[in-house]
């Protein structure tokens, strides 16, 4: 069994919570007293019908606002495989949360209300949505009872997502279509008698046909956590570095060179939660004992002599803002790329791009919060990471204010 | 959909080697619940074949159940860890805080306040815990890494931004993180994970008879710390415990389920949820976003 990770977003009042509310529901992962809870919340709220949305709408602060307001994680399990929902929120002030629900994602759900047809929160979903390269995105035209079922309704919207996503799509991303009614349950996990001209699958369908992501093709990297020594009387000389294999394969008797210093050995032999392997995956959490004695930290890493990454002392990298104090063009902050963290100097901020219109503003004088725009950095030691593009699971790092320990932006690695 | 994935063992053992690196003085905050066991074996799985470099500290209430006891003292010698106690009792004797008294009397509350004199006192920068998403809405926007302040808040509404599988452990003096491995665990996932690695758990969590009351529509566990109204009488029923906090606040659920395949099976056809046979969550609908706010497990 493998787990698929989902985003989901939308603007406020589309239906999101309902379709999630919906999915939980249709595949009998809510018990009897969340439902029994749910309709009495319901009721207290005059509603004449099972608000699903109550299901993960949770906070006293939601309850308040009648508004999803951070990241929200929601679990269900099918025959196929487990789910991670990460539900991130609609309103704008809020992008970050969705930049970071987004980022373990394989699959996006964006949401658009039938009767509005492509809002600027759309926009913003998307490009993050291209950004992070997530591999499958379900556009679901949501309340499509609300606009008489009408197919051409939909094909309108089909046609203007089309026009509106096409420069930014990246190459392989495959995005999907449904309309859909989450308050009815039309086409979330059955079909719809009310759209006989859409025989396409419906959103669960779409979610139990996505292939698990492995990253078999990519080149091998681990980035070291922690170096295991038992120090004990049999284990004296015991030594295996320890971290979770970001991208491609290892095996017991590759070659492999360790990265910043360059020293070369052999995998001797390798455990997954204590339990020997031969080899392993990418995401596998694996303890490696190396052939030679070799001086390994933290956040030094392992790849293939063929394949390694190229150490960079400087960056350049787009960057999404997370904080109320603006990025400062000649800021210093921590980078921590994986576990390992380095000091790096912000050389200028290049641009600033308007998510919605796509436009580029050259040499903004501080990234706002919220704001995605183009940096580079010098660095104050090497840091292995690969393009974002060419490979993901090592293209990405956050940055970290030195007084407030806040993590305070996010970046994906250009060159 | 018996077996269970491997790739939450993953995610977990690289939060906690990052715990490890990433802070001084962390812990596991033991309860002898079942969430915690495997807390402490996957501890003991991330840094095989070396001991796992944390103590257990079980905020102790003085109302345990007696088996947890018992388990817990032989899991800790089993696996060669170290165990520190702190006593809900001493700090009411220390004035620190007051016995609840009443029909609902309970220490689950008093717990937080030993809690953090223990953090403070054992200066402790990290405590790992087995809260998982699943279990209540509020934990369902809980971080990995969860920063509280030197009054052990939670706040919601400013949690650090948590992105890719980066942890940012980095923390002011006075403030300490509280470390969920298993938060995107799910119940069954928990079960799964023990059947697959044939772990042993308090004999609770297993069908039993046992004296019990009915109180609230729930079957609390009879004991000398609860008081009882005249009218609720005690009798005896085959039960067991779905979560196991002290004797205050955990409720049984009538069940025939003896062994692990039948425990599992009856939790897939579950009409109620895990949560919903804790009492303490029962105080009001908001009652552990408040909790957690207070510093809270």
């Amino acid at each position: 069994m493998d787990v698929l990770r989902i985003a989901t977003a939308g603007s406020v009042d589309d239906g999101k919570s309902t379709l999630i509310g919906r999915l939980l529901f249709e595949t009998q992962s809510v018990t009897q007293d969340k439902l029994e809870a749910i309709d009495a919340a319901s009721r207290r709220r005059g509603l004449d019908f099972r608000d699903l949305s109550l299901l993960t709408d949770g906070l006293i602060a939601e309850r308040e606002q009648g508004i999803t307001i951070d990241v929200a994680h929601v679990f269900f399990h099918t025959a196929r495989r487990k789910y991670i929902i990460a539900d991130t929120p609609g309103h704008f002030e809020y992008t970050r949360n969705m930049v970071t629900g987004a980022s373990k994602a394989e699959v996006s759900i964006i949401l658009v209300d039938a009767r509005n047809g492509l809002l600027e929160q759309t926009h913003r979903h998307y490009y993050i949505a291209a950004m992070l390269r997530i591999p499958v995105v379900i556009v679901c035209v949501n309340k499509m009872d609300l606009v008489g079922y009408s197919q051409a309704r939909f094909d309108e919207i089909v046609a203007q997502f089309q026009r509106a996503t096409e420069n930014i799509r990246p190459e392989g991303q495959r995005i999907h279509f449904v309309p859909m009614s989450s308050l009815l349950g039309e086409n979330v996990v059955g079909g719809s008698e009310n759209m006989p001209w859409y025989d396409g699958p419906s959103v669960l369908d779409l979610m139990e046909a996505c292939d698990a992501q492995y990253d078999a093709v990519l080149p091998a990297r681990l980035q070291v956590q922690t170096v295991i020594r038992p120090r004990t009387t049999e284990l004296h000389d015991y030594r295996a570095v320890a971290g979770r294999i970001a991208s491609g394969r290892f095996a017991v008797g590759d070659e492999v060179v360790v990265l910043p210093g360059g020293q070369l050995s052999r995998i001797a032999a390798m455990t997954r939660a204590g339990e020997p392997v031969d080899s392993a995956l990418a995401g596998a959490s694996v303890a490696a004992q190396l052939a030679d004695d070799i001086d390994i930290p933290r956040g030094a890493m392992l790849a293939k002599p063929a394949e390694a990454p190229s150490p960079k002392k400087e960056m350049r990298a787009r960057i999404c803002w997370f904080d109320q104090r603006p990025m400062n063009p000649n800021g210093v902050y921590f980078l921590q790329h994986g576990s390992h963290r380095v000091k790096a100097k912000t050389l200028g901020i290049h641009l600033v791009v308007d998510v919605v219109t796509l436009a580029e503003t050259p040499n903004p004088p501080h990234l706002l919060l919220n704001e995605i725009g183009e940096a580079s950095f010098k660095l104050a030691a090497p840091v292995m990471a690969d393009a974002y593009a060419d490979n993901p699971a090592n293209g990405s790092f956050i940055l970290i204010d030195e007084w407030t320990n806040n993590t305070v932006g996010v970046g994906l690695v250009m060159a | 959909m018996s077996f269970f994935a491997d790739a939450l063992v993953d995610e977990a053992i690289f939060i906690l080697r990052e715990t490890a690196a990433q802070f001084e003085r962390p812990a596991i905050l033991f309860s002898g619940g079942k969430d915690s066991i495997v807390v402490t074996h996957l501890a003991v799985k991330a840094f095989a074949p070396a001991k796992p470099p944390f103590p257990l500290l079980h905020i102790d209430t003085g109302h345990n159940f007696p088996e947890t006891l018992v388990f817990r003292d032989a899991l800790v010698k089993s696996l060669g860890l170290n165990l520190v106690a702190r006593y809900v009792q001493d700090s009411i004797n220390a004035g620190r805080v007051k016995e609840e008294t009443g029909k609902y009397a309970s220490r689950n509350v008093l717990q937080t306040v030993t809690l953090l004199d223990a953090i403070d006192e054992l200066k402790l920068d990290a405590c790992i815990g087995g809260a998982r998403r699943d279990e209540e809405k509020a934990r369902a926007k809980e971080r990995i890494f969860s920063v509280r302040d030197e009054f052990g808040q939670w706040d919601a509404q400013r949690q650090r931004p948590e992105v890719f599988d980066i942890l940012n452990g980095r923390i002011a003096h006075g403030q300490n993180v509280r470390v969920f491995p298993i938060s995107n665990w799910t119940e069954l996932d928990v079960w799964r994970f023990i059947r697959a690695n044939n772990l042993a758990l308090p004999s609770l969590y297993f069908s039993h008879q046992r004296p019990v009351f009915n109180r609230d529509g729930l079957v609390w566990p009879d004991s000398a710390f609860i008081n009882k109204t005249p009218d609720e009488q005690v009798y005896t029923a085959q039960v067991r415990f779905r979560t196991v906090g002290d004797m205050t606040c955990t409720a049984a659920v009538p069940s025939a389920a003896a062994t692990l395949d039948t425990v599992i099976g009856e939790i897939e056809r579950a009409e109620i949820s895990e949560r919903g046979a804790r009492i303490d969550d029962k105080r009001s609908e908001s009652a552990m976003e408040t909790r957690k706010k207070e510093g809270y497990f």
